[in-house]
């Protein structure tokens, strides 16, 4: 049967060319089949009216460490980048294919996996980069373990070159971050918590940008969470690196005070940092520094979490909040609503190589239609996600997800 | 050094009489932050009826007798332990303490399972000690009786700074306009953080003296003044808090050996010459003599105030029990 759906008066955004006007988009199976304003002369094509609300590209989520796609697909995320730190390590072709292949089965999202940098993410010999991105891999990274053998670096990046290949690093100097869990910072002084210091990303992040432009090699960094460290990038950046980065919703709402109490729910990697590091990423995404907003979506249960601040495991879900907490920066004039888009669809594509994140004709039928003004409460026994380990449980905010379209099928739909 | 001198002397705030028997407004003794100078008052007022209880033939009431008091110590402790055991026992509660030694406590859900059971015995009161800061309050929140703090981690160990603050006062009379330097391992000291937040509370003025390496960041920003030199930060001081420096804790990079910190950090005479000539010298305990402390600093009864210390915390604990068992007892059950 051949599937062809119109979706009409909707506010269509493209990121990827800068449109954003009242419209019709028509999709023939899994492809974008038109744009603009399109009549059905038939009246036999299945219409849809989006009532004004957005509809732009599906968003693309550079950082996740679970599939989750119930989650995913009710937070408008339409394509998953699974990291590499699963049961077993994802640091081999096979490991590749059998995620690619298992998510084709169960997952109603794409997913595509970042493959290891290293060999069982121990940070000493390559994995095989190549074969990787040839079954699939989008980039390699080793996750939460930052490379920190400058040697090692050096050669993945050179070798990284033949292939075009981008590396994400997870910018943590290992041995000035030793023992400490929280930003090193008032906060953690007060409440007695072992710190880690911003210079710990500094350092990781000034050093990848020598070794990047020293190679020519692409260099993404994963999580950046300082004022210096959002610096450090704009800088490699105005000296003509190859550098990207990424920062996800919870460093842009929360510092260290979110540690007060010791809830182990505003425990991520790196640490919460402080005010003027916060409002500095926020003005990284509104001059471009920033390029990509990832939900680093973390499912982690009340066993792992209920626990003493020091042996509690670190993270959050992400999915679900991901669009509302970006949209509340829009709603906050920070930074304009195609930047913040542009963040969670064309610019991942573009750095992974991926066809999606953009509406053209051709492009994948991957597709999100959300309210922007609509208020909602965020609710932890609502979310959909494995795990409700969230820290902004009872915050209000505004932009909800009204319909998840992947490869042209409603996989969400409020 | 008369009782009269000693009630007069607090900050002005602390003034105000709770009226006898009126409850105290915490259910838990988690850290001095939560306190305010009056309910500091309170608590030292209070130990300083159990100092004289303690000094008679017969030292044991049975205000409390019928009430069960569990100590659950994570950590290992001589002192504190044997002094809250002392406490209760004077004040007639029974007393148990359960050593959860660190083999057979180590993960979350055990810690949480120990909770839910010991509060099914149906304690009165449980004092608890553990490694990590944030542990006792976690605790707290899975219990029905009082949860006094006996240290956690980094973070807090109120009974220390409330029985530090009742050795100040009896000795000098008063607390507010004091100038308290506090010495040493900081960054790894709990009894440094409740210190500060008592003395700034009471009005006194907090100086930290300390190898940079031992000073956490920003914690001048809790109202304290900051040298690294013992010279400078010595002078003229009314009272000089030596810490235990955390030898398990060192790990090679805070300092390059004992006897360099002994050099420049030691308490020695020479160093205590700069403070006023009547300061005090005090120490949490135990002592690492010839590290941070010279014998014959810590053995002059003179300056010394330690040996006092350990007395008063007997009293400042029987304090605690009391003050956080009231609503347990019946109205007008007061010791």
């Amino acid at each position: 049967m051949s599937q062809v759906t119109l979706y009409t008066n909707a506010r269509l955004i493209d990121p990827a060319t800068g449109m954003d006007q009242l419209g019709d988009i028509l999709i023939e199976h899994d492809k974008i089949a038109e744009i603009g304003t399109i009549k059905d002369n038939t009246g036999l094509i299945e219409t849809v009216d989006c009532g004004g609300r957005i509809l732009a590209p599906g968003l693309i989520d550079m950082r996740t460490h679970d599939v989750d796609s119930k989650s995913a697909s009710a937070g408008g995320i339409t394509t998953i980048i699974l990291q590499p730190d699963q049961k077993t390590i994802i640091d081999s072709e096979d490991e590749v294919e059998r995620i690619c292949d298992r998510a084709s089965r169960k997952s109603s999202v794409n997913v595509r996996p970042m493959g290891a940098a290293t060999k069982g993410m121990k940070g000493t010999e390559l994995a095989e980069m190549g074969s990787m991105l040839a079954a699939g891999a989008v980039a390699v990274s080793d996750c939460r373990a930052s490379i920190t053998n400058a040697r090692v670096m050096r050669r993945m990046m050179e070798y990284a070159t033949h292939f075009d290949g981008l590396i994400v690093n997870f910018a943590e100097d290992p041995a000035l971050a030793e023992g400490g869990f929280a930003h090193e910072g008032a906060t953690a002084t007060k409440l007695g918590l072992a710190g880690i210091p911003v210079e710990a990303e500094v350092t990781m992040i000034e050093r990848d940008a020598l070794l990047s432009r020293m190679t020519g090699a692409r260099v993404h960094i994963a999580l950046v969470s300082s004022a210096a460290g959002i610096d450090a990038v704009r800088r490699a950046k105005a000296a003509g690196t190859k550098i990207t980065c990424s920062v996800a919703p919870h460093y842009l709402h929360l510092n260290d005070n979110a540690l007060e109490g010791y809830r182990t729910f505003a425990k991520v990697s790196p640490p919460l940092r402080g005010e003027e590091d916060r409002l500095a990423l926020i003005t990284g995404i509104a001059d471009g520094t920033v390029d990509c907003i990832v939900s680093d979506h973390d499912p982690r249960s009340e066993d792992v979490k209920r626990l003493p601040l020091a042996q509690a495991d670190a993270g959050i879900v992400g999915f679900e909040t991901l669009l509302a907490l970006s949209l509340s920066h829009v709603h906050a004039e920070s930074f304009d609503l195609m930047t913040a888009l542009k963040a969670m669809t064309t610019t991942p594509a573009n750095l992974l190589g991926l066809k999606a994140g953009r509406l053209a004709k051709g492009a994948p039928a991957d597709l999100v239609i959300f309210d922007l003004g609509k208020p909602w409460v965020i609710t932890d026994t609502k979310l959909k996600s494995s795990e409700k380990n969230t820290p902004f449980d009872t915050l209000p905010v505004q932009g909800k997800v009204w319909q998840t379209i992947v490869g042209g099928a409603v996989v969400f739909n409020s | 050094m008369s009782k009269d001198a000693t009630h007069k002397d607090s900050y002005p705030r602390a003034e105000v009489t709770l009226p006898n028997g009126s409850h105290f407004s915490h259910k838990h003794l988690l850290g001095i932050e939560d306190l305010d100078p009056v309910e500091i008052k309170v608590l030292l007022d209070q130990a300083d009826i159990y100092v004289g209880q303690s000094r008679q033939r017969n030292k044991s009431t049975p205000h409390l007798s019928g009430l069960t008091q569990i100590n659950l110590f994570f950590e290992n402790s001589t002192r504190t332990l044997g002094s809250f055991e002392i406490a209760g026992k004077r004040l007639g509660m029974d007393t148990v303490s359960m050593s959860a030694a660190t083999s057979s406590v180590k993960k979350g859900e055990t810690l949480l399972d120990t909770a839910v059971t010991l509060n099914a015995m149906r304690p009165d009161v449980l004092v608890i000690r553990h490694g990590d800061s944030g542990t006792v309050k976690l605790l707290a929140e899975k219990m029905d009786c009082a949860v006094i703090n006996a240290g956690d981690g980094r973070h807090e160990h109120p009974t220390q700074a409330l029985l530090d603050a009742l050795t100040i006062r009896n000795r000098k009379g008063k607390l507010h306009g004091l100038t308290v330097a506090i010495c040493g391992d900081v960054t790894h000291s709990r009894v440094a953080r409740s210190n500060i937040l008592l003395l700034n509370a009471m009005g006194a003025r907090v100086r930290l003296i300390a190898p940079p390496t031992l000073l956490p960041k920003d914690v001048e920003r809790m109202g304290v003044t900051l040298f690294t030199s013992m010279e400078d930060g010595l002078k003229d001081v009314d009272v000089v808090m030596m810490l235990r420096l955390q030898q398990e804790r060192m790990e090679g990079s805070f300092l390059p050996s004992l006897s360099e910190y002994y050099r420049f950090w030691g308490l020695t005479r020479e160093k205590l010459a700069f403070a006023k000539d009547d300061a005090l010298v005090m120490h949490p305990g135990p002592m690492n003599r010839g590290v941070e402390i010279a014998s014959d600093v810590a053995d002059d009864l003179e300056k010394s105030a330690i040996q006092e210390q350990v007395e008063m915390g007997v009293a400042v604990r029987m304090a605690c029990l009391d003050v956080f068992t009231r609503d347990r007892r019946p109205e007008g059950d007061i010791a």
